[in-house]
């Protein structure tokens, strides 16, 4: 049996362990705020621009931008968010296993063969995807606790043009979405073609009266690279809501098993010193006995 | 009457008030806006946008993006808005020599329109800088 020294001992550790999951656990709480947060303040920018969408869809009466285009699809380039160090449960693995399902879905549809490539943005989604088979055409490092639109531009220009080389037919992505604190859910969106607006008589008709500077065809020429970007940021900040959510979450369990711990090795602790004092005892009284005798 | 402006960027709204009239840097100059406005959507350059409200004046730095008008509201969706008083002059001259840098190691034409919006961007951060530090 272990010495009472050595008890004390990892009680101790474990109990600094405690300590630092907590702290990490109260972080993720407050990271989780912020997270939520940004998702609101980014709403009115992505509902404006939908809106916008759809009176330049309706006015450009043979609009053929590139990023519209439906192809058969042969090849698909697919963006998957995770993160670069996990102590988030089972939030990266869900994430490559819902591509994984999502290619044995589609790889084998139509009787044609679909290639799927992955644009990994963070680590441990790169080391996972490979493991997996799946071939990942580039990687981005992980977005952090406070995305920025300014940290998704270089993906979405990325997979802009790839889309528009004809590198890829079909660009999704796969982010963890925000149900609740407590669950968050792999989610795979198409984010290329970009799905054309649907718009009712009566916008029509208020549309024909807007004036577009420079012309209707470069407006939405500098609008669908956005709404790309746009899509991309809100899956971004989203997914950034679910990883703190899973990070406090984990962190918890940490703590509460931590805990769980410490009560079991100051039991043990409570045990040995008992058994300690009663041997003693035993000895003083065999020793009194036997001078007695 | 008064316009309804609203200045949003993907992070946050930047800017929601009535307002007697707003000037926008539009991709082909200043674009001044009064009530009863034509319906009108116009593509954004870099530049200063200016929100005049009973006798005050309010500056803003804007970068690329769009301005959409309708005669009693204006909506400004840019790629980077920032009120003069957010703006940190050192940080933008930094940005500046940075992207002059940049500049003369660009190769292909992709990377060298991008640094120069950059370059412009950090050219007019510093400009509204100076002006609001020499009216104190």
């Amino acid at each position: 049996m272990a010495s009472l020294k050595e008890i004390r001992g990892r009680i101790g550790s474990v109990r600094n362990i405690a300590q630092i999951t907590r702290a990490m656990e109260m972080v993720a709480a407050s990271r989780m705020k912020r997270a939520q947060d940004a998702i609101v303040a980014a709403r009115p920018y992505s509902d404006q621009m939908r809106d916008v969408l759809s009176r330049v869809a309706a006015a450009v009466t043979e609009e053929i931008s590139p990023l519209l285009a439906r192809r058969p699809v042969r090849r698909i380039g697919i963006v998957v968010l995770t993160t670069d160090r996990g102590l988030v449960g089972a939030l990266d693995a869900n994430s490559v296993r819902a591509v994984l399902r999502f290619v044995a879905e589609r790889a084998g549809r139509d009787g044609e063969r679909v290639e799927v490539e992955a644009i990994s943005v963070g680590r441990k989604g790169r080391e996972s995807l490979r493991r997996a088979g799946i071939p990942v055409a580039a990687h981005f490092p992980g977005l952090g606790n406070r995305p920025t639109f300014s940290q998704v531009t270089p993906i979405a220009r990325l997979v802009t043009e790839d889309f528009i080389e004809g590198r890829y037919d079909e660009i999704a992505i796969e982010y963890s979405a925000w149900i609740n604190t407590l669950s968050q859910r792999a989610t795979l969106r198409t984010i290329l073609p970009i799905e054309r607006p649907e718009m009712g008589e009566e916008q029509k008709r208020t549309n024909d009266e807007y004036l577009f500077e420079p012309s209707a065809r470069a407006v939405l020429d500098q609008l669908l690279p956005r709404y790309v970007a746009v899509d991309i940021y809100r899956a971004a900040l989203e997914h950034n809501a679910s990883e703190q959510s899973a990070a406090m979450i984990a962190m918890r369990n940490a703590t509460d098993n931590a805990n769980e711990l410490i009560d079991g090795l100051t039991l043990v602790y409570n045990k040995t010193r008992q058994a300690n004092i009663t041997r003693e005892m035993i000895e003083i009284a065999s020793g009194a006995n036997a001078l007695a005798g | 009457m008064p316009i309804q402006l609203e200045i949003v960027s993907p992070e946050r709204r930047a800017f929601t008030d009535e307002v007697d009239m707003v000037v926008v840097p539009g991709i082909d100059g200043q674009l001044g806006i009064l009530p009863h406005h034509t319906p009108l959507i116009s593509a954004l350059g870099i530049g200063e946008l200016k929100i005049r409200k009973g006798g005050t004046e309010q500056v803003l730095l804007i970068s690329g993006g769009f301005v959409e008008v309708r005669p009693d509201r204006v909506v400004v969706m840019a790629d980077i808005a920032e009120h003069s008083d957010e703006i940190d002059e050192a940080r933008a001259v930094e940005a500046r020599k940075r992207a002059e840098q940049e500049l003369q190691q660009a190769e292909s034409g992709v990377d060298v329109a991008r640094i120069r919006a950059a370059l412009q961007t950090a050219l007019m951060r510093e400009r509204i800088a100076t002006r609001r530090r020499s009216r104190g």
